[in-house]
């Protein structure tokens, strides 16, 4: 049997100790064992963190790498049990603030039978933990969490088969709890896991075709048997995160370590003809300015130092002839007028045209939605270490290993000799999908043979980073005379073309201006709404445009939470909105109505979730029934109640958002704001209501603020003035968070758990909508909703 | 260069940088403090603010040079050990998502409870405009507020969430 001495451990002191458990919690003596001091050589010496990280593959003792792919077949990949009786688990995601690492430690906790407090979990360091593919999609829980519980019950069931022949009896007769197998008939005759394999590995194989359906023999326990599940312990990652004593990707410094600023194009598409290098030369600390093709960096060894010689360095740009895109203000009529690049097959039910032509009654509507950047409050960062001909990138993308894949290829470099160290960073929401940072900071690593720390600055995040997709939409409706929806038309564009993916390397900006190009562009998405409307007419067609510049371009679209959703939703939701309204309706009952119909099918089983989910939100807010809009009021502050309502994957939400508009500047505050929510078995109600929270308030600051505005050759909102986001004084003065479970069989043994967080994205906008519609009878088609835009819409309709 | 010393949570560092050098970049890149971060740079966000003589400054955009009174970071809120009220009302209250920004919240919260024990709503909220969040934790970052304040109004601790730990 192979052991593992003090492998695993040293790798928790260094990764897990990051978190310390509660049952370790040393907050204030907790300085960070990520920093690597300066060696009193000042030389590259073998980094700690590097030996420990890469030596905690089970087996597999390695400081400089290799760093091939721990093995997701193999339960030590997953599960460590040390001797005292605590165990570490190992999985592939990355926590971008939604508090998964803690509900993955609560799942694995529970299937495994030991106490959370005793748990620790690694996440997302390519050469540690298996490639589940970072986070992305809100699926961490719901697809990646049941590998999680199946290989945590295979080693508890591992664990009862030792206990049983070190007994001599059947597993039957045994009991666990808490990490400590005991006789039934004789609880004081007992043994704990560590005694059975503390410090030990498994070597168990797993079965699976790939990573998600990975599994050992164990089934995993039903719903009714889940202890740990459901409750709320307390993030793991808040309290060194309060204190101060978390070491960030920010944070990380390495002997020898150098700082680098890039230097971007001043309009997009310049050629990078030639820089003056004497005009930093003497700067103190320069080392290198370093070039290809249109990209540039300057490198030097202090970070203030750096930041002066990328302002002061002579560039020689060639600006080019053609404007890169129309202005922010241009952009609608241009995507309306341009022949789209790709065109979604049509989804049709029934007969719209022909409903369309005998409805009493036809609405139409045009929808307007700008791009939106991620602008994550801290802006890309990383660094990388090139020692001993290895490339080991610290770094806060949430795909980390599709990052390590990349970045081998972008250098030429064995994908064994690469691997990135996942550590806490801003806010992703899909940012670091793209994650230009690591690929630079390796980039020039490789070139000076030293380590390079890259710190974009706030403008160059704001106005380069991934943009969502601006959309244009129209929408025909037709009511017949008593008022029921018998036709449905749906029509979307998005500007979307060569859409970036996860870190390939064309789609970072490094590789694009030093003049790579992917063959055949990505073809983009225009997505279509996700209701479970029960509509016998309906036609759903989306194509893509787009703009002159596709390469080297601050519009460069990505995934910005729920890539589509918040666009196709605000406009489908206040769309049914309007169909109400003309119906003479109440929003919600128009809605419940439109969930009727067949329930013998999943669209059946969503469309009972859906209902019991809208109702829930109704009975919360306190809903009085009447159609929208309310008899205006007299006073300078109008009020108003919306709802909106969306299903994601399998998960559903209703938002009622309830509005004060200020008649004379135009200002909106939601006051209150009632979130619904069925993401079927919850692991951490109170993880959960924050992430539906900030779910809410991201897409409230989408709603009411944000837009990338630009002229024909550059972004121009490049920081918090010129780019406003939602601040402490738009905060609601009351949110309220339902969790249902509308599943039909609600005791389920099996019941799931579906995603969160992006979910609560997709309604949001259109809640608002409706609810300034309600408020003030005017309605607002194009997002944002700034003061300017709101008051000029009810001037022009003289209110 | 020149020797600039400095006064940080209650011990005196000399270090030698040019005197137009950011205190952000001191701070973390020569006494190695990992509370203030950058995030913008230009005093916007909030996400480098430390306690200088009891005022909240964004040391982003503060020369060092400039600087001659006691600062105070994250790192030196806690006393003996013990964490600031301000930073167990977080823990209490689970505020941050993603957590960069609250260097800066939990600086101004403390900022204005130490000169404004017991804010109103609209004080609450004046007083944090400044600081940004794009998790968009403002709800929770408010009910924290509230809660430490309501814990020195009863001259006592507030009551811990009833979650366990």
């Amino acid at each position: 049997m192979t052991y593992f001495t003090e492998v695993p451990k040293a790798v928790e002191d260094v990764l897990g100790n990051r978190y310390t458990t509660s049952s370790r919690r040393e907050f204030l003596k907790t300085s960070g064992a990520l920093v690597v001091s300066f060696s009193a050589a000042g030389v590259m010496s073998a980094d700690p963190l590097a030996a420990a990280v890469g030596a905690a593959r089970p087996g597999a003792a390695q400081q400089a790498g290799p760093y091939p792919d721990p093995d997701f077949k193999e339960l030590d990949t997953w599960v460590a049990i040390h001797a005292d009786n605590t165990a570490t688990f190992y999985v592939g995601k990355t926590d971008c603030g939604q508090g998964t690492g803690t509900a993955f430690r609560q799942m694995m906790s529970d299937e495994l039978d030991m106490a959370y407090a005793d748990t620790s979990l690694v996440m997302g360091s390519t050469d540690v933990t298996p490639d589940q593919g970072g986070s992305g999609g809100s699926d961490g829980i719901q697809r990646d969490g049941w590998p999680m519980r199946r290989v945590a019950a295979e080693a508890r069931r591992v664990l009862l088969e030792m206990a049983s022949e070190r007994f001599g009896v059947p597993v039957e007769q045994l009991d666990v709890r808490d990490a400590v197998i005991a006789l039934k008939s004789e609880p004081s005759r007992s043994v704990t896991y560590a005694e059975l394999i503390g410090d030990r590995r498994f070597n168990v194989p797993l079965t699976g075709r790939d990573i998600n359906s990975v599994t050992g023999v164990a089934d995993v326990k039903p719903v009714q048997d889940l202890r740990i599940v459901g409750q709320s312990p307390q993030r793991y990652d808040i309290p060194p995160k309060v204190d101060g004593s978390l070491t960030w990707a920010v944070d990380v410094t390495l002997p020898g370590m150098v700082h680098a600023r890039n230097v971007k194009p001043p309009v997009v598409g310049a050629t990078l003809l030639g820089f003056d290098e004497s005009s930093v030369r003497d700067l103190p600390g320069f080392i290198r300015v370093v070039s290809q093709g249109n990209y540039l960096a300057v490198i030097c060894e202090r970070e203030e130092q750096a930041i002066d010689a990328a302002r002061r360095l002579q560039v020689d740009w060639d600006a080019p002839n053609a404007e890169a895109f129309p202005t922010s203000d241009a952009l609608y009529a241009y995507m309306r007028s341009a022949t789209p690049t790709s065109s979604a097959d049509p989804s049709v039910v029934g007969n719209p045209e022909a409903a369309l032509a005998s409805a009493a009654q036809v609405i139409e509507a045009e929808y307007d939605f700008p791009f939106q950047g991620h602008t994550a409050f801290g802006p890309a960062h990383a660094l990388a270490d090139p020692s001993d001909g290895q490339m080991t990138i610290y770094s806060n993308d949430m795909k980390s290993y599709g990052m390590r894949n990349g970045i081998a290829e972008f250098l030429g470099m064995p994908r064994d000799q690469v691997r990135v160290v996942w550590m806490e960073g801003p806010q992703a929401f899909g940012r670091t999908a793209a994650d230009d940072a690591g690929f630079e900071a390796a980039f020039l690593a490789k070139e000076i043979g030293r380590p390079v720390r890259m710190q974009w600055t706030r403008e160059e995040e704001s106005a380069w980073d991934t943009k969502g997709p601006a959309f244009t939409f129209r929408l025909r409706g037709g009511l017949d005379a008593q008022g029921e929806l018998i036709a449905l038309d749906y029509d979307a564009q998005s500007a979307d073309y060569n859409h970036v993916g996860y870190n390939e390397v064309e789609t970072v900006l490094i590789s694009q201006l030093m003049g790579t190009r992917r063959a055949r562009p990505n073809r983009g998405r225009a997505g279509t709404p996700t209701e479970m409307y029960a509509i016998p007419n309906r036609r759903m067609t989306s194509q893509v445009v787009r703009l002159p510049s596709i390469w080297e371009t601050p519009l460069r679209t990505g995934n910005l939470r729920d890539p589509n959703g918040p666009q196709v939703t605000f406009a489908s939701e206040s769309f049914i909105d309007e169909l109400a309204a003309a119906a003479n309706a109440d929003p919600v009952e128009f809605r419940l109505k439109l969930l009727g119909g067949a329930n013998d099918d999943d669209s059946g089983f969503k469309r009972a979730r859906s209902i019991a989910t809208i109702r829930a939100a109704a009975d919360a807010y306190g809903w009085d029934t009447r159609p929208s809009p309310k008899p205006r009021g007299a006073g300078t502050i109008l009020t108003g109640r919306g709802i909106a309502y969306s299903f994601r994957s399998q998960t559903v939400v209703a938002e009622i958002a309830e509005v004060e508009v200020d008649r004379d500047t135009g200002h909106v505050w939601v006051k209150r704001l009632v979130c619904a929510h069925d993401c079927g078995l919850v692991i951490n109600p109170e993880g959960l209501r924050r992430t539906i929270e900030g779910g809410m308030m991201h897409s409230l600051s989408r709603a009411l603020h944000e837009e990338v505005q630009f002229d024909t050759d550059k972004v121009t909102s490049v920081d918090w003035l010129s780019h406003p986001s939602l601040r402490h004084g738009d905060t609601p003065e009351e949110i309220e968070v339902v969790m249902v479970n509308g599943d039909p069989n609600p005791d389920r043994s099996d019941l799931p758990h579906y995603g969160a967080g992006e979910a609560v994205c997709k309604p949001l906008i259109a809640a608002v909508a409706n609810a300034i519609y309600d408020a003030t009878g005017v309605r607002l088609r194009r997002a944002p909703f700034r003061d300017e835009r709101v008051l000029a819409a009810l001037e022009a309709a003289g209110v | 260069m020149s020797a600039i010393t400095l006064h940080v949570n209650g011990t005196e560092h000399t270090v030698d940088v040019d005197p137009s050098t950011r205190l952000l970049y001191v701070l973390r890149n020569d006494l190695r403090l990992r509370g203030p971060r950058f995030g913008c740079g230009l005093g916007q966000c909030g996400a480098c603010t430390v306690i200088i003589d009891g005022v909240a400054t964004r040391s982003c955009v503060t020369a060092v040079s400039r600087v001659s009174g006691q600062i105070t970071t994250l790192e030196g809120l806690a006393k003996d050990g013990t964490l600031d009220p301000v930073q167990q009302a977080w823990i209490d209250e689970q505020v941050p998502a993603c957590g960069f920004c609250q260097n800066g919240q939990i600086m101004a919260a403390k900022a204005l409870l130490d000169r404004n024990p017991n804010p109103t709503d609209a004080e609450i909220r004046d007083g944090m405009e400044g600081a940004l969040c794009r998790c968009m934790t403002y709800y929770r970052v408010q009910a924290a507020i509230k809660r430490v304040a309501a814990g020195t109004r009863d001259n006592g601790p507030a009551p811990a969430e009833e979650v366990p730990a």
